[in-house]
């Protein structure tokens, strides 16, 4: 993984307790080892479900591809992961040309709207972007209004791809 | 889908005066801008001034501003104070008729009811405006 590390200046004062966060105040880097329990503590207090197994395999997956298309950053702030996304990049994916696709991106409730999401996107699309992308892409479900709203605020709009479904029954 | 001349003009006054804020707009220079009646965008917004949406002033020079939460107020929001029918789309078609045809078309044209409303729950005011300046960039 490459291009993600956007490092805060050591000498800048820390914040007022009661001051907001701003972007500036977290890290962006790439996942690491030692991160696994907390993004499983994390991902369970969001989403009210603990997927530890499921986490675990994500990390596996990503740190046993080495042809850099994959991506697996945090947010960190005071050595606590406040944030994630993760994304990767696909070629002819249901048929379309090359593109990074996110595959998902959360954020602690306490460290919203402090523009976290955005850096984390920002510098997912950055790799996309040296990786020769020229598009980046993600799928949710229609009611993910909170989600929804956040891409929608970065400019994301419809893709031409339409996901279908029917019962098995 | 069928969007009323109303919620057109709504959405462009809404947009209009979220653009800039801090500035009372002319209803007679959206009426002209956009080839409206000013009767017709006057009805209009007085339904969005109830709706806290615009604060107007009358008199000479008198207009609107834009008062209500561009973050969080919502396309659907603003579309809701004129259309009942894609707030909620009519999902009881299997009941309302009687021919397999008829119940067919229906369904799918609550799927595409369905994709309208999810598009414009998740479009807000300031997603707009961004919009709308890329846009004006692209093309004076």
């Amino acid at each position: 993984m490459k291009a993600n590390n956007k490092t805060k200046t050591a000498a800048a004062p820390p914040a007022p307790a009661s001051a907001p966060d701003t972007p500036a105040d977290y890290l962006i880097r790439p996942v690491r080892a030692g991160d696994l329990e907390k993004l499983i503590a994390v991902d369970a207090q969001i989403t009210g479900i603990q997927k530890a197994e499921y986490w675990r395999q994500r990390f596996r997956g990503h740190v046993a591809r080495k042809d850099q298309s994959s991506h697996f950053l945090v947010a960190e702030k005071n050595s606590a992961i406040e944030g994630l996304i993760i994304g990767e990049i696909r070629d002819w994916e249901f048929g379309t040309p090359p593109c990074g696709w996110v595959f998902g991106i959360s954020v602690r409730p306490e460290a919203r709207l402090s523009g976290v999401a955005t850096r984390l996107l920002d510098a997912l699309c950055a790799s996309f972007r040296l990786a020769g992308m020229t598009k980046v892409r993600t799928l949710l479900v229609s009611d993910d209004l909170l989600v929804m709203k956040f891409y929608r605020s970065q400019g994301m709009m419809a893709a031409p791809i339409i996901t279908l479904e029917r019962k098995l029954d | 889908m069928n969007i009323q001349k109303s919620t057109v003009i709504a959405l462009c006054s809404v947009l209009e005066a979220a653009l800039d804020p801090d500035k009372q707009i002319s209803s007679a220079e959206v009426a002209e801008k956009y080839g409206i009646s000013p009767h017709h965008l006057a009805k209009v917004l007085r339904r969005l001034g109830r709706a806290g949406l615009l604060e107007s002033s009358r008199g000479v020079g008198g207009g609107y501003r834009f008062c209500g939460n561009a973050k969080r107020t919502t396309l659907m929001d603003v579309i809701a104070l004129f259309e009942d029918k894609i707030v909620e789309p009519d999902k009881q078609f299997e009941k309302q008729y009687a021919t397999a045809v008829e119940r067919a078309i229906a369904q799918v044209l609550v799927e595409i009811d369905e994709t309208a409303k999810a598009v414009f729950n998740s479009i807000t005011i300031a997603t707009m405006i961004g919009l709308i300046e890329r846009q004006g960039r692209s093309r004076p």
